[in-house]
């Protein structure tokens, strides 16, 4: 198992370095430039922009850059912030938590939703529960996340006035006011987010059930006059959860893809924002960070769902 | 406009026959600044009668919280490396200048104790030294004194290119003194007949030497108060996210007496400008956003709300079209738009003056940018009896077809006019964004009546404002044949800005397109006006040189002045918020208030 999980770490390495070197490659191929701000100010003559690029290396060839980057990168000196001049690891540890909270809450709300809703259904299948179900997941993972969150901001916050639609990060209540202001402003995009999720596991939850649920053992289970509640939860359930436990590790990585746009929407200071603000800016060193953090993340879940399955399926063994 | 005649405007000013906010504005009609004529004004021994900026509160504190919402958060507090309006206005909350310009373009002091004149002794007569006089009893925000010694690191600071600052030119070749503990006279290498850029408005804004001097040149990027302000503004530093949120506390020792108003103050950033437009105008969870770039038509219903007005001050962010004066089809020593070549259609005069009149400015603007947008054929925007005698605009098809076939520009079988081998076809670029689509499809439909055939092109903001050397699309290479976009001017002196007209500003390969005179238009009467205004003291003397260069751009046609475009700023209906095209949103923040 442990020489399993070094092996598998290992290979990530080289992956690692295939991502950054694609990365850098791309963003230095792209347009733009992170002191494009000065140069539309007529005010400020150009020399000023030309020797903030010589003095942080944007002159340099790509490979120069690369290497520059990695050596840093390797001692742990994750460069810092062309626009703002503030070390790039200080701009991601402040805005992590935020987008943790957010992301971690919204995916236990996509579970609480999708299980029983997904096991009801299928136990019940083409029940008019199971219909009215299925039909507002359909629609549910049809709707991107820019298209609900703008719409629950048009209706909650705008048309009904009952939740802020700007998050903050810092709220000036305390005690139980704290609570209540941060459930106002937090369930809006942890419902967006949520909501979108649970759709699709819900289908998928359904569809793994019902895929046990036929299989002589329950049938077995049920002969022996088991009350149905127990065959469900204890037989049925158990065995079907199996392959949905590795779709929900392999999907964090898509969540936070997710909470990018999400978090545009609602102002929420997260990681997600700081990457799309650091890309309007071309400030490359904030989107290599941010999108190299994202890549270790997709590495990093599809190992532990690798490892998940072998825990639940005593049947596959890692060599 | 002659020297005489600015001169009997000067004399009725001073006689009172002339209000002064007439003349300023029309000086602004002819293409001057309002800082300038203001300054004009003061140089002719008029003082500023400046009414006081109203204020409404009658003690310290007291007024709850101030929310502003920005769409594009400040990402540092550092007021000498901010490059744009976000980054000034964050750090004018904490940071003063020694003066700040109203929207008439008045001097008004904040650190300082008086504006300097000749009439005072402030301006020495060779045009090379201004004496400021400091206001006394100012403290930092930590409790230290605010003394002339801060104003001597502030300019050494930013003047030292191993800081890095974007302020870096105008105080590089200055010279600042310590004449006792609380004036400081500035000595410019020459005579400088705008003495009032540094120092002032949002390049001036003062730092506390104590904070700021172990970290002065190459160790600047280190400083923690580059994110931790100690300033001597109305609001003291609570709490900073870079991108996302500033929050502040009322400086209870402020050096203007009953200020500030508020007990705190929110700066919210990022996000989008519509949502920000509504969470002022619709909801009221803000009370002021800035810089709302979202279509009129929509604000008009926000409007309608009730819970907001809009403010749309005229600055001098002018949308114009640019018409190549270089050929950028065919290269002359391997450079495309080649400073030596001539543009085959554009180098007629005719041409362009058709191109001019085929623009319908008024119909635009009613039916695109509403308030957003106001037609100008001047390089500023202005009320219509002070508009520039010397220019004008005209929207007329059938007299660009006549001008064109006078000049021998004839239709071809289909329909597009030629000379010779020389056919009236332009691509017309700009960058991507509705209403400047909108805008290019009437400008080419008006062309194609007049037999002239437009290729519409529209690149990505990314690409076209990029400034990316390997890029061929960006607006600084120019290799199409008409290019539109909004250059600003928020600087109050219109030296640097007029500078983008003269040959040595030419974009060109040599220079890697890092120059500003991105339509290569080259004139000698010009080149010789500007070196002429560089170094004239007379103030007067100086407006009509500037007045000239105005005429001589908007005269040849190569530059088409399209529309002003004030920057709409939402603002509670119940707070006061007194604002300035000419400096930050916020820099008079300490006259702030909220009617009960």
């Amino acid at each position: 198992m442990f020489s399993y999980v070094f092996r598998r770490l290992l290979i990530a390495l080289p992956s690692l370095l295939g991502i950054s070197l694609i990365l850098f490659t791309v963003l230095a191929l792209a347009p733009g430039d992170p002191f494009e701000e000065l140069a539309q100010n007529p005010n400020v003559p150009a020399e000023v922009r030309l020797a903030l690029r010589a003095q942080f290396g944007l002159d340099d060839p790509i490979w120069q850059r690369y290497f520059h980057w990695f050596a840093n990168m390797v001692r742990g000196d994750w460069g810092f912030s062309f626009v703002s001049r503030i070390n790039v690891d200080t701009l991601i540890w402040q805005r992590l938590p935020v987008t943790i909270a957010v992301i971690g809450l919204s995916q236990v709300l996509a579970l609480l939703v999708a299980l029983p809703v997904g096991v009801l259904a299928a136990v019940r299948p083409y029940s008019w529960f199971d219909r009215i179900a299925s039909s507002v997941a359909f629609v549910g993972f049809s709707l991107p996340t820019f298209f609900t969150g703008v719409l629950f901001i048009l209706f909650f916050s705008i048309y009904l006035g009952w939740l802020p639609f700007v998050y903050r990060a810092d709220l000036s209540e305390t005690g139980w006011a704290w609570w209540v202001a941060q459930f106002k402003q937090s369930i809006m995009p942890i419902a967006v987010l949520g909501l979108f999720q649970a759709a699709s596991w819900m289908r998928y939850v359904r569809s793994s059930v019902l895929d046990v649920i036929r299989l002589d053992y329950v049938t077995t289970a049920r002969s022996k006059g088991l009350a149905e509640r127990v065959v469900v939860t204890k037989h049925v359930v158990r065995n079907a959860l199996i392959p949905v436990v590795t779709l929900v590790a392999l999907q964090m990585p898509a969540v936070f893809g997710g909470a990018i746009v999400t978090e545009q929407i609602f102002r929420i200071p997260g990681i997600g924002s700081l990457l799309i603000d650091a890309i309007l800016r071309n400030d490359t060193p904030v989107i290599m960070a941010v999108t190299f953090v994202f890549a270790s993340l997709v590495i990093l879940f599809n190992l532990i769902a690798d490892i998940l399955y072998g825990w639940l399926d005593p049947r596959i063994s890692y060599r | 406009m002659q020297e005489t005649e600015l001169r009997n405007l000067i004399e009725e000013v001073r006689e009172g026959t002339l209000p002064r906010r007439n003349f300023i504005q029309h000086m602004v009609g002819l293409g001057l600044t309002a800082p300038m004529a203001s300054m004009l004004l003061m140089h002719e021994g008029i003082a500023q009668t400046v009414p006081p900026i109203p204020y409404k509160g009658t003690k310290r504190g007291g007024g709850g919280v101030l929310k502003l919402i920005w769409w594009q958060g400040a990402v540092h507090l550092n007021p000498h490396f901010a490059g744009g309006t976000k980054e000034q206005d964050a750090t004018r909350i904490f940071y003063e200048p020694l003066a700040g310009w109203d929207t008439d373009g008045n001097l008004i002091p904040v650190l300082a104790s008086e504006i300097p004149s000749r009439a005072n002794g402030g301006v020495g007569a060779d045009g090379r030294t201004v004496t400021w006089k400091l206001k006394r009893g100012v403290t930092w925000h930590d409790g230290k004194p605010f003394t002339a010694d801060d104003v001597l690191f502030t300019a050494a600071y930013a003047g030292d290119p191993a800081t890095s600052t974007v302020t870096v030119a105008t105080y590089k070749d200055l010279k600042v003194e310590k004449v006792d503990s609380h004036t400081v006279r500035i000595t410019y290498p020459k005579a400088t007949p705008f003495w009032a850029e540094a120092l002032t408005g949002s390049f001036g804004t003062i730092l506390p030497k104590h904070v700021f001097e172990p970290f002065i040149g190459a160790k600047s990027r280190e400083n923690p108060a580059n994110v931790k302000p100690v300033g001597t503004g109305p609001y003291k530093f609570v709490d900073f996210k870079p991108g996302d949120m500033i929050r502040a506390e009322a400086n209870m020792t402020y050096h203007v007496a009953n200020q500030p108003f508020f007990d705190t103050l929110e700066l919210k950033g990022g996000g989008d400008a519509l949502s920000a437009a509504r969470a002022v105008m619709q909801t009221g969870e803000f009370d002021y956003a800035w810089n709302l770039a979202v279509e009129d038509e929509i604000l008009k219903r926000l409007e309608a709300g009730g819970k907001a007005r809009l403010a749309f001050l005229v600055g001098s962010d002018i949308e114009f079209l640019s018409l190549n004066v270089t050929d950028p089809w065919n290269e002359v020593d391997g450079e495309r738009a080649s400073a030596k070549s001539k543009h085959p259609a554009f180098s007629d005069k005719a041409v362009r003056e058709a191109m001019s009149m085929l623009v319908d400015r008024k119909g635009i603007q009613d039916f695109i940018y509403g308030r957003g947008g106001i037609a100008t054929s001047n390089f500023l925007n202005n009320p219509p009896r002070f508009r520039s005698p010397n220019t004008k605009f005209e929207f007329n098809i059938d007299k660009a077809n006549q001008m064109l076939e006078t000049a021998g520009w004839r239709r071809g079988a289909d329909g597009i006019r030629a000379k010779g081998n020389v056919k009236l076809k332009f691509v017309y670029q700009t960058s991507v964004s509705q209403p400047r689509q909108k805008c290019q499809a009437i400008i080419k439909d008006a062309c194609t009546k007049a037999g002239i055939d437009l290729e519409l092109k529209s690149i990505t903001a990314a690409v076209f404002f990029g400034s990316d050397v390997a890029n061929p699309d960006t607006y600084q290479k120019f290799w199409a044949d008409m290019q539109m976009f909004t250059t600003t001017m928020t600087q109050p002196d219109p030296q640097i800005f007029m500078e983008q007209w003269t040959t040595d500003q030419i974009s060109q390969k040599a220079n890697k397109w890092s120059s500003r005179n991105l339509v290569r238009w080259s004139n000698a009467e010009y080149d010789a006006t500007f070196a002429a205004a560089q170094v004239e003291f007379d103030a007067v003397k100086r407006a009509v040189m500037f007045i000239k260069m105005n005429d001589l751009v908007v005269n040849d046609f190569h530059v088409i002045p399209l529309f002003a475009r004030p920057r709409p700023r939402a603002t509670a209906l119940k707070l006061n918020a007194p604002l300035s095209a000419w400096d930050n949103d916020t820099w008079a923040l300490g006259f702030w208030s909220r009617d009960a």
